[in-house]
């Protein structure tokens, strides 16, 4: 029993990891209709900023935490006004593959800059562990689930209750539309991006004691983070971090108690029930287009 | 400019519109044909490669191209082609009988992977697509008792009909071409048939087409089905190429190779598919270049130019480490796709329609000729 709660906080832990990294997908699909394919190559880069400030500079962990943030919302802006501002408007699947050529580009150019090894940095969380009774939790991915939680309930009340986030669905709906209510359309999907890839640097920083720092540790989470954001029908907040939770949980059940090979499959197998059954997600929206 | 006056609709579909496509064709069949006789025999392996990259373009130009549903998943279909070419090889059956056997089988899983496309659209068909190549590459390093997991499986020289045919022969690059041309020509004849235009019609909008009477399901499943058992043969010519498969060959990065030989052609015309196919496979010689012949080239330029000596020798270097630099072909692929989507968003077959169309109009080309409109009312979400 013990063994199964044990592997049952892994998961969820695991899962927080995929869950912060799909709010990114989320946050700019809910604005723009934009799936970012590159989400985990931001994620990445994030780990690479925080390393460069903390590791080469020899700044404190929290400053340098502050300017890889930053760091990585400027370059987001960066990446909407020049990669996906121009495109924006043409058939999804052209914007897509945009992001899927700008994590190829990413990756490379990172692996050039930081060269293939692992990188690590030293953090507040890296040593010490949370004892309840037998349980034991690691404090650098305690830190990542509560970091999940915070995240989630700060984003969800920014886009149900403040101006911009109502903004921000309603370009989502009509850009049209929302720009002649006044809505400064550019500057709220300037502004998503520059979101989305601080929660993504906030993602990276948060794994660099888990993971490592490492040129492909983006596309290995992005392609988990993914489904994820899929599973709980993309563009819905809470289910990112729902469906974050269901494939690590899934995920490392399927590793402890299925036979070796499963880990990596079952939450692709999870995934494609779902969406079997429930085309648009497990918390997406249901509509049909009436003619 | 040549103008063709259509008196009849058989005129109207015809697949070569006038007498000067036949010269054109003929002489490009002739050039192909004589190919072997002219170039040395790595470039001849590198045509080859066009050749089954091309066939899986066109069978991407006929999925996404011309039904609008994207697919990540195609090195999965590649795949299953190659395994099964190399697992009834194995078992000793003949080519004649394996080559369609893959086409089959690969199209029986593209018609299983069609069915859930039918309620999927947009990116969730992409995830979906995607899963399914997860699945298939985990499958093929599991199931060793057939595919020896990831230890690969060597697949023994085509034999058609007693007869040997190595990977390295003029007899390989005309049966590959063989394939390419008539995998081409059925893309043609599909396109101008009842079911190409119904093809389109779902591209253009689904709930239009549905109300023209077209089964929606029916033709989904079926476009996916083509699609696979095309890319099936290609894998069957790929793993002869290959001479030996395994199940990291074909990962997503394969996939998206794939798409961007239709991206960079021209997903609109199956002439893209053949100009796409070029255009990457080609990228790895150049890369060869770079590391070797434009360091030594610029350096003798810029002693030529009056640098001195070890300045040029130190210029060499530096651009040979850019040159072999890890990871140059990805950076190279990813600024590739942004920059055909950004700028050039039709392809290399986009781009010759347009300088063909600027010297036949040629005073009178208007840029607005090829532009693309861009609705802000999104929709993709309710469809």
């Amino acid at each position: 029993m013990l063994d199964f709660i044990q592997q049952l906080v892994s998961g969820i832990a695991l899962g927080c990891v995929y869950g912060l990294i799909a709010l990114g997908f989320v946050l700019i699909y809910k604005a723009t209709e934009v799936v970012n394919f590159a989400q985990g190559d931001l994620m990445m880069l994030g780990g690479f900023f925080v390393f460069t400030f903390i590791g080469l500079i020899g700044l404190d962990y929290w400053l340098g935490f502050l300017f890889a943030v930053c760091g990585m919302a400027v370059f987001g802006m960066a990446t909407e006004r020049i990669l996906i501002r121009p495109i924006l408007g043409y058939p999804q699947f052209s914007i897509v593959m945009a992001t899927i050529g700008l994590g190829y580009f990413l990756r490379s150019i990172a692996g050039m800059i930081w060269g293939t090894d692992d990188l690590r940095i030293e953090t507040p969380f890296s040593a010490g562990v949370l004892k309840l009774g037998d349980l034991v939790i690691a404090h650098d991915k305690l830190s990542v689930i509560v970091a999940t939680v915070i995240l989630c309930a700060v984003l969800y009340a920014f886009f149900n209750y403040t101006r911009m986030g109502t903004a921000m669905r309603a370009t989502s709906e009509n850009m049209l539309a929302a720009y002649y209510m006044g809505i400064p359309v550019k500057r709220v999907v300037s502004l998503i991006w520059a979101i989305s890839a601080a929660v993504a640097a906030t993602a990276g920083v948060l794994l660099a004691p888990i993971t490592f720092i490492h040129s492909n540790v983006g596309l290995a989470l992005g392609l988990k983070a993914f489904p994820a954001a899929v599973l709980g029908g993309f563009g819905s907040i809470p289910g990112a971090v729902i469906g974050g939770l269901i494939i690590g949980v899934i995920e490392t059940l399927a590793g402890f108690y299925l036979p070796q090979g499963w880990k990596d499959v079952a939450p692709y197998v999870v995934l494609l029930i779902v969406l079997l059954v429930r085309p648009h997600g497990l918390f997406g929206p249901s509509m049909r287009k009436k003619v | 400019m040549r103008f063709v006056f259509k008196t009849d609709y058989n005129q109207d579909i015809r697949l070569l519109k006038h007498s000067g496509y036949w010269w054109s064709y003929g002489a490009l069949l002739a050039v192909l044909i004589a190919f072997p006789y002219l170039v040395g025999s790595y470039l001849q392996s590198q045509i080859v490669f066009v050749f089954i990259y091309a066939i899986v373009g066109v069978a991407l130009i006929i999925l996404t191209g011309f039904t609008g549903q994207a697919s990540l998943g195609h090195a999965a279909f590649l795949a299953i082609g190659a395994y099964t070419a190399g697992f009834l090889q194995s078992q000793g059956i003949s080519f004649i009988v394996y080559f369609p056997a893959a086409a089959i089988i690969t199209g029986a899983v593209g018609a299983m992977v069609g069915f859930p496309a039918l309620r999927l659209s947009g990116i969730y068909l992409v995830i979906a697509t995607i899963a399914f190549a997860f699945i298939v590459e985990e499958i093929l390093a599991r199931w060793e008792s057939v595919t020896h997991g990831n230890e690969g499986m060597r697949v023994r020289t085509l034999d058609f009909l007693g007869q040997p045919i190595p990977r390295d022969s003029d007899a390989f690059y005309f049966l590959c071409l063989l394939v390419l041309v008539g995998s081409i020509l059925l893309a043609l004849n599909l396109l101008r048939s009842p079911t190409g235009r119904a093809f389109i019609a779902i591209r253009d909008s689904e709930t239009a087409a549905k109300s023209m009477g077209i089964d929606l399901a029916g033709y989904k499943v079926k476009s996916f089905a083509i699609s696979a058992a095309l890319t099936g043969m290609a894998g069957v010519l790929f793993a002869h190429k290959m001479s030996f498969i395994s199940p990291e060959m074909f990962t997503l990065l394969l996939s998206i190779e794939f798409i961007m030989v239709i991206i960079i052609g021209g997903a609109f015309g199956v002439h893209g598919a053949v100009l796409g196919a070029i255009f990457i496979v080609m990228v790895d010689p150049f890369l060869t270049a770079l590391k070797d012949d434009v360091p030594v080239l610029g350096a003798s330029l810029a002693t030529m130019l009056g640098m001195a000596p070890d300045a040029a020798g130190k210029l060499r270097e530096t651009m040979s480490a850019i040159g072999s630099a890890a990871g140059l072909k990805g950076a190279i692929y990813g600024l590739l796709i942004m920059m055909f989507i950004l700028f050039e968003p039709y392809g290399l077959y986009g781009r010759w329609l347009k300088v063909k169309l600027f010297f036949q109009l040629f005073p009178l080309y208007k840029k607005a000729t090829f532009k693309r409109q861009k609705t802000y009312v999104k929709s993709e979400r309710n469809r």
